[in-house]
């Protein structure tokens, strides 16, 4: 075989194999979309389940997937900047940042179920909340701070060095020059990945299994000790727990499809943002 | 005053570093603490080198995990031996071949694909894949170890993807440039050159993606079909580590030797994921300090 025709079918099964992937995410959403859009209503959005979760809405779900992301946000945020503000700002190279660095690539491999059992012993049992909101919500943000501490460091690093140089020549502190350059840059690339981040931990069933997530609510949640309802163990309930799956299947449908649009808008926006973002900087 | 107030800012952000470990350190303290009973209880052997997983028996117990185990290796196996040439094949197109402008595309489609939560992605498996995989193997139902691994496969393409990706562009251009100039294609210089010079940057990518498929949970959970019995072949019903823990803890009660054994279980996998994931941590580290 000549060398032209070996390194034309080679780049052709390269390029088969990223339209392979194109073809499994089209599939994932056009069958999602295609089955799920003829259920979505404003009823199915604002009401709560009637008739043993075969008619109604998924609004509980939502509200309590919203609340429990609250939580999250207010746990793997704070921390998570500050974690990156050490590292990218403060810390020099040694034995303790590579640990540090090292702890956060290893709790982001964690099992998200064993991440559950952690939540379970700790928060559930050890601190006494209970299965609620506020265990699930602290579960899921320890879960996230891997991630807001990876985006709030690349936030960080696009800022410019003459950004921190400028500042402490004019006499600044180095917190000083921190908290008044570097931060106001870095802030929008910051919130844009930890929102990211936040999308994955509202999509996340296994670590709110045993933490406080339920079944089924005729309520509302109204404090952070209640349970909850959540989007992704509502459909895995519609999916393989009801009683009558083939009646609920649109329902699941329709709550996958929530579930789905709540990823792509925020991943599209953070591409978005983060593009121009980038251009900014580039100039 | 002000150097005071500097320092103690520092140690402020410090501090919240070195939270990340305490996490990480807790989070084994507590598995091992409430595993402990269990393995006094039931015993190394009894646990490890059993595959009779019947806690709920009330006459004779048992908790051995040799099943799940064994069904976790297969699923995972099966998973990687699909996403790992489609990955691989997929990072070198975007790094070697691909135009701007699809790159431009397969990038987000990457991105998104990892964002799809794994519940929906189980829900697929059962709805859309295993009448599938009914149909053209001529089973009762689809949902088996296949049908995982093809789901895991497709959680664990875009890290390895993007970690891949990450390694062979990283390679440094005299590599391309020596093996063109010497007169080899571009398809020749990418399989000789390219991809051996990163290779410990995709075996790593590999690994985290296997640790990925081993700790998924909802995916398996829902569409491998959960018989807890030592796994036969691709087509029989399996029930994971991961699946096994997510369907049994939320009805045992607290503090048995049940949920006891759960926690082990836990300890486990945690032990298992950490593995690789510090051992593909140490490759990419050696990797680095080479270039």
């Amino acid at each position: 075989m000549s060398k032209r025709l070996k390194e034309k079918i080679g780049f052709t099964v390269l390029r088969l194999a990223g339209l392979l992937v194109i073809i499994i995410l089209g599939i994932i959403l056009y069958d999602i979309i295609s089955k799920g859009i003829g259920v979505i209503s404003w009823e199915f959005l604002s009401q709560m389940p009637r008739n043993g979760m075969t008619e109604g809405g998924i609004y509980p779900a939502i509200i309590g997937t919203f609340y429990v992301t609250i939580i999250t946000a207010l746990v793997s945020i704070p921390l998570g900047i500050f974690a990156a503000i050490y590292l990218n700002e403060y810390a020099k190279k040694g034995k303790l940042t590579r640990l540090i660095r090292l702890a956060i690539r290893n709790l982001s491999g964690v099992p998200s179920i064993v991440f559950g059992l952690f939540g379970v012993a700790l928060f559930v049992q050890g601190m006494g909340f209970g299965t609620s909101i506020l265990s699930a919500g602290l579960t899921l943000g320890l879960m996230t701070l891997p991630i807001t501490v990876t985006a709030s460091e690349e936030a960080l690093k696009t800022v410019p060095r003459s950004y921190r140089e400028g500042s402490l020549a004019l006499g600044a502190t180095k917190w000083q020059s921190i908290r008044t350059n570097v931060l106001p840059a870095a802030v929008p690339g910051m919130l844009t990945g930890s929102i990211l981040g936040l999308a994955r931990a509202a999509g996340e069933t296994a670590p709110i299994l045993f933490t406080g997530a339920a079944f089924f609510l005729p309520f509302l949640p109204d404090s952070p000790f209640s349970q909850f309802m959540a989007l992704p163990y509502h459909l895995y309930i519609l999916a393989t727990q009801h009683h009558a799956i083939s009646q609920v299947r649109p329902l699941a449908y329709g709550t996958a499809l929530v579930l789905i649009t709540l990823v792509l808008i925020v991943n599209l926006t953070a591409i978005i943002v983060r593009a121009r973002f980038r251009k900014r900087f580039k100039r | 005053m002000h150097q005071f107030k500097e320092k103690l800012i520092k140690y402020f952000f410090l501090l919240n570093g070195i939270l990340v470990i305490i996490i990480l350190v807790s989070i084994f303290y507590l598995l091992l603490k409430n595993s402990w009973p269990a393995f006094s209880e039931i015993g190394f052997r009894g646990f490890f080198a059993s595959a009779d997983w019947n806690p709920t028996s009330y006459e004779k117990p048992g908790y051995g995990i040799l099943g799940q185990v064994l069904s976790t290796f297969m699923v995972t196996l099966g998973a990687m031996v699909i996403a790992v040439p489609l990955g691989v094949a997929t990072a070198a197109y975007i790094a070697e071949v691909a135009n701007p402008r699809i790159k431009g595309v397969l990038k987000p489609v990457i991105e998104i694909l990892a964002g799809i939560p794994s519940v929906v992605i189980g829900f697929l498996g059962i709805v859309l894949l295993g009448p599938v995989i009914a149909d053209t193997f001529g089973l009762s139902n689809g949902l088996n170890a296949i049908n995982g691994s093809i789901l895991l496969a497709i959680m664990s393409l875009p890290t390895i993807i993007s970690l891949s990706e990450d390694a062979i562009s990283s390679v440094p251009d005299k590599y391309r440039e020596a093996s063109l100039g010497l007169g080899a294609s571009r398809w020749q210089t990418l399989i000789r050159s390219v991809l051996p010079a990163g290779l410990s940057g995709i075996i790593a990518s590999v690994m985290l993606g296997m640790g990925r498929a081993i700790g998924e949970t909802m995916t398996v959970l829902m569409a491998t079909g959960n018989a807890p019995a030592l796994p036969g072949s691709f087509f029989d019903s399996v029930r994971t580590m991961t699946a096994t823990i997510a369907i049994e803890l939320g009805e045992v009660p607290y503090n048995t030797t049940h949920y006891y054994a759960l926690f082990a279980v836990g300890l486990v996998l945690f032990l298992m994921t950490f593995i690789i994931n510090l051992v593909s941590d140490i490759i990419l580290h050696k990797y680095q300090e080479v270039e």
